[in-house]
């Protein structure tokens, strides 16, 4: 039988305010542990929450890039659970009147465009860490992300493959980024992500058990996760089985899930209005500025670079995934350089050499200024494709300028025919079996004449116009 | 509705709380007095009338996003029961708890 | 040194006839003296006590050198505060309350610690795990609770005014059987930052006092917006002593008609009509006004209350202070403290609250409890259109002795029948002396629509002023 896989996605994203969202508490779960808490963010006795505005904003400005519908009258709630990292017994969070629902984010799937739902966008406290001891006799809390301002978005079960997820994740990540709405680094934990999955069989519209996944630090292991599971699933299923709606964690040493067997009570969290705290009126006037104010969007920028610049799609992805690479591309364009070498340049040295030793475009050795410097010193002639990979790389070590490491190296091209002129004479009247060679009908003989004349100008000829030249004066010969 | 000490037990289970069969037995029908009690609100038609909250109506009482001091370590520390390494200990959470 | 008056300790030590120090010893040796018996206090810190008053002048703040004293729910940073709990017996706060800061600011100097029901839960300061609180009147008699040893501590004479909080009427109940004056303000008026919450939408800080002038001086040091509590009300600052001397003259006194009376003691009602006719006759009309949903209070604060307490008594789970049972697994350690560290009481609250938020039926009981409570705001939002202040019962009876009611949950919660509804509403609340019977004081309550503290005061003053029964001296206090 052939089952059809439904994926639905759970995202947390750590917002990136300067304190905590119910307390004046520093946002860094990175300090010493227990150094950024107070009676607020530690639950003790008589401590009461006070909604901090930016996190507000950031997630109005989040819940807009995600074409949500806002909730203008919006309201906190309490989840009760017990856990040693939650100090109130509580999370306040949102639960009937989330700030955002019905919102959507487009993918390209195989070079078809795709929508995929947000049923809702809520803020949320975060819980504290917890590490477990290895051999399992005890748990150590640290209270720093306790009152960590979230976001939780999640979508629709309208996700068809452990790809789409991904690429989902993606441009999920990338729009936040664009937003500066959060970091959204996976494996520092300011983006988590878990998974439903379920299949059933094609055409059937009644959805299967579902499991839930967790403990995917990562994109590849997001889509790795999820592809064992549909593997397993469709196995489960094709023995006759019946697929256990249950918790499975992603374990990365074996690229498997594994059930948490828990005892799977069922949850009641027991939500009712947070009496602490008061509702929450979002104005017309706050959601236009926040509508106003939002930047370019990734989807926007890459029409944009395509239609406007000519850009190759590939190129037009690659360029905007990043809100830091597209600043860097646009810097580079904005000194009327050809979009497309800019692109090239951008795409593979630029993006290749910070991969290569982990720096983010901020901290790029080469101005976007002096990128586009080196493009011009080869359009207008003065260099060849050939030296300017030699000046890049001298750029990328000392960060110079172009033109400065050209004149120091005494690389100009000769691009001037009455001093290439007496030059070429002198070659051909040195070589006459190869100038002989070439009207005979040799056609390579050239080559080695251009060779001849590189040699003497110590490689500084324009190559083009040296062709061209010795053609003219053999033929004039 | 009658309230059952397996009532009883289910709730203190959520609420976590340990509860002996002999405070069970004892707070079963003392529950279940007061929830017939309030069953008289059943009675009364309720239809459409907005729930209180809040006493009284206010919006958006907000923190500007500035940074105040913490607790030093040592203070936030200093009532805990047991404490490692600058953390809180606890007894070991068995994998799968209800964490959310 | 009579520790019965905030106004004359205030003239006092302004005049420099006396100072800080010379009160605070007074109030200390009167705990000496008296306390051992009466039990009013948890914890009395005298150094503290003693250096705070050295380092108070006489120009310090609108309570320069008066002794007082704080319910053992509001947070004291390095000073034990209980709840009078076992699960907080050793739980010292690392921050203050926002009113402990604002009298601390005021030239207030904190005596002690008062003794209440567990959590703030109960109406006899009975379920404390600590003491027994007498009441000062009769000592086989409960002082009233929540707030007992707040209560018994001004009527004793020990402190010119403590504080309280009231959720269902645990500020003016302990008043009316200790014969104090107690004001439970708007809600929103006093901060709640700092106080151990019971229920957050019903809570509310307030003086014990003898007399409305003096809750009126303790009120303009401790009212007003506080940025660590979102539910503080934004209002301006006011002289709460402004109205005093106005007279009832052209107010109008609202009645209820058809009151509840099932349970209320003939004499207390008629203890409380005279002090109405007294009122008349100081000039004031007396009108009826409708309260129809009156009957349905104590069911609705009896879901409401203990459902937010269920939720608020979660964050006492062992991990990050108090009582910690030894246990292997977390969940057993959540159990086991919780179970150790709450009284019958509490965990009753619990059990209740925790049900009427459960899935299934939420709708059928929290949430009708909402919806009624929006009815019953509503009713008083309308009374208040035909009426300034409305007068009854603060409660049906007199201070009960000691064990009658703890058997028997329902009846000791319909107790509460005429101080609840103010905590729903959100309306300020006050009980004013207004008699004794069989040797036990009544007391009348005021009642007014949000932040008219003023009036309540105002009407409050102008009674204890033409009140003319005899007042017995109390069985345990500080002798003339």
């Amino acid at each position: 039988m052939n089952y059809e896989t439904i994926i639905g996605l759970e995202v947390h994203v750590e917002l990136k305010t300067e304190t905590k969202i119910f307390c004046g508490c520093k946002n860094d779960s990175n300090s010493e542990p227990n150094t950024n808490v107070c009676p607020v963010c530690m639950g003790h006795p008589g401590a009461l929450p006070v909604l901090n505005r930016q996190a507000v904003e950031l997630a109005l400005r989040a819940a807009t890039a995600l074409n949500c519908t806002i909730n203008q009258q919006s309201k906190f709630d309490r989840k009760n659970y017990f856990y040693p990292d939650s100090p109130k017994g509580y999370q306040i969070s949102q639960f009937d009147k989330p700030i955002g629902e019905h919102g959507y984010i487009e993918i390209e799937v195989g070079g078809e465009k795709k929508r995929i739902g947000i049923t809702r966008l809520h803020l949320e406290e975060d819980a504290g860490k917890s590490t477990h001891a290895p051999d399992g006799s005890h748990t150590l809390v640290d209270f720093n992300r306790t009152g960590v301002p979230l976001i939780e978005i999640v979508s629709e079960p309208d996700i068809r493959t452990p790809e789409e997820a991904r690429l989902y994740l993606e441009a999920l990540k990338s729009i936040m980024q664009y937003c500066d709405v959060s970091d959204c680094k996976m494996e520092e934990g300011s983006l988590r992500c878990d998974a439903n999955v379920s299949l059933r069989p094609v055409g059937e519209t009644k959805f299967g058990n579902k499991a839930e996944l967790k403990n995917m630090n990562s994109f590849r292991n997001v889509q790795r996760g999820l592809e064992y599971e549909v593997e397993r699933q469709t196995a489960v299923y094709e023995e006759g089985g019946e697929v256990v709606q249950e918790t499975r964690r992603f374990d990365e040493a074996t690229q498997t899930t594994i059930s948490m067997r828990s005892k799977e009570e069922a949850h009641d969290y027991r939500y009712f209005p947070e009496p602490d705290l008061v509702d929450l009126a979002i104005d017309d006037a706050w959601l236009n500025r926040v509508r106003a104010e939002l930047p370019e969007l990734p989807l926007a920028k890459r029409t944009r670079y395509e239609q406007e610049l000519g850009l190759p799609a590939y190129d037009a992805g690659v360029l905007t995934a990043d809100p830091l690479v597209a600043q860097y591309y646009e810097r580079v364009i904005a000194e009327n350089v050809d979009a497309k070498a800019a692109s090239n340049w951008v795409m593979s040295d630029i993006l290749g050499g910070l991969n290569n030793e982990g720096k983010s475009p901020a901290e790029c050795p080469i101005s976007p200024e002096n990128l586009a410097g080196l493009i011009q010193e080869v359009s207008s002639g003065k260099i060849s494709s050939k030296q300017a990979r030699d000046v890049f790389k001298t750029m990328w070590e000392t960060g110079k300028s172009a033109s400065a490491i050209i004149k120091e190296q005494g690389m100009e091209q000769i691009s001037d025919a009455s001093v290439l002129g007496p030059i070429l004479d002198e070659v051909l009247a040195k070589n006459e079996k190869s100038v002989a060679d070439y009207k005979g009908g040799k056609d390579r003989a050239l080559g080695a004449l251009v060779g001849q004349v590189m040699k003497a100008t110590k490689g500084k000829a324009n190559p083009a116009l040296v062709n061209q030249l010795l053609i003219e004066k053999i033929q004039a010969l | 509705m009658k309230i059952t000490e397996e009532t009883v037990s289910h709730v203190a289970r959520l609420a976590r709380l340990a509860m002996p069969e002999a405070e069970r037995s004892l707070l079963a029908p003392q529950l279940n007095d007061i929830l017939e009690y309030a069953a008289s609100l059943q009675q009364v038609d309720l239809e459409g009338v907005p729930p209180t909250s809040h006493p009284f109506e206010q919006t958006n009482v907000l923190r500007e996003d500035e940074v105040r001091p913490s607790l030093s370590r040592d203070a936030a520390l200093a009532n805990a029961p047991e404490t490692e390494d600058g953390q809180v200990r606890v007894p070991a959470v068995l994998e799968g708890g209800t964490g959310a | 040194m009579k520790l019965n008056s905030v106004k004359e300790i205030l003239a006092s030590v302004h005049k420099g006839e006396t100072t800080a120090a010379d009160w605070a010893k007074a109030s200390l040796d009167a705990v000496r003296k008296v306390d051992g018996e009466l039990e009013a206090f948890l914890t009395v810190d005298e150094d503290a006590a003693l250096s705070r008053a050295e380092a108070t002048t006489a120009d310090q703040g609108g309570l320069a050198g008066v002794p007082y004293a704080l319910k053992d729910n509001i947070c004291t940073q390095g000073m034990l505060t209980t709840a009078a709990s076992r699960i907080l017996e050793n739980y010292i706060p690392p921050y203050n309350a926002t009113v402990a800061n604002l009298l601390n600011d005021a030239g207030g100097v904190l005596i002690g610690k008062t003794n209440l029901d567990e959590f703030a839960m109960g109406s006899t300061t009975e379920t404390s795990a600590f003491k027994k609180t007498k009441n000062p009147y009769a000592k086989g008699r409960v002082p009233g609770g929540s707030s007992g040893g707040s209560a018994a501590a001004v009527a004793a004479g020990i402190v010119p005014f403590a504080l309280g909080s009231d959720t269902g009427g645990s500020i003016r109940q302990p008043a009316a059987f200790c014969g104090v004056f107690g004001l439970k303000p708007t809600y929103g008026r006093v901060s709640r930052y700092g106080l151990i919450a019971f229920a957050s939408s019903l809570d509310q800080i307030g003086p014990f006092t003898n007399t409305a002038e003096d809750a009126a001086i303790v009120m303009n040091a401790i009212s007003g917006y506080d940025q660590y509590d979102s539910t503080s009300a934004k209002v301006e600052h006011e002289d709460f002593t402004q109205d005093l001397g106005l007279g009832v003259k052209g107010l109008r006194i609202g009645i209820v008609r058809n009151l509840p009376e099932e349970g209320l003691n003939p004499a207390v009602k008629q203890a409380v009509d005279a002090a109405i006719h007294k009122l008349e006759g100081e000039g004031a009309t007396v009108v009826e006004v409708d309260l129809p949903h009156s009957e349905y209070a104590v069911a609705t604060y009896y879901l409401i209350a203990p459902a937010e307490a269920s939720s608020n008594l979660s964050r006492y789970d062992g991990v990050r202070f108090g009582r910690r049972a030894e246990a292997k697994s977390m969940i057993d350690m959540f159990e086991q403290s919780r179970s150790q560290g709450f009284g019958m009481e509490v965990k009753r609250r619990i059990i209740i609250g925790t049900y009427a938020l459960s899935s299934g039926y939420y709708d059928a009981y929290y949430k009708r409890a909402q919806q009624m409570r929006t009815l019953i705001r509503r009713d008083y939002e309308k009374a208040f259109e035909q009426c300034d202040v409305i007068l009854m019962p603060t409660t049906p009876t007199t201070a009960f002795p000691f064990g009658e009611k703890s058997d028997d949950p329902l009846a000791m919660y319909l107790n509460d029948i005429y101080t609840i509804p103010a905590n729903l509403a959100g309306i300020p609340g006050a009980s004013v002396p207004c008699g004794f019977v069989d040797g036990l004081p009544v007391g009348l309550q005021v009642l007014a629509k949000p932040f008219a503290e003023r009036t309540i005061l105002r009407v409050a003053h102008a009674y204890e002023q033409v009140r003319d029964f005899s007042w017995p001296q109390p069985e345990l206090g500080v002798a003339e």
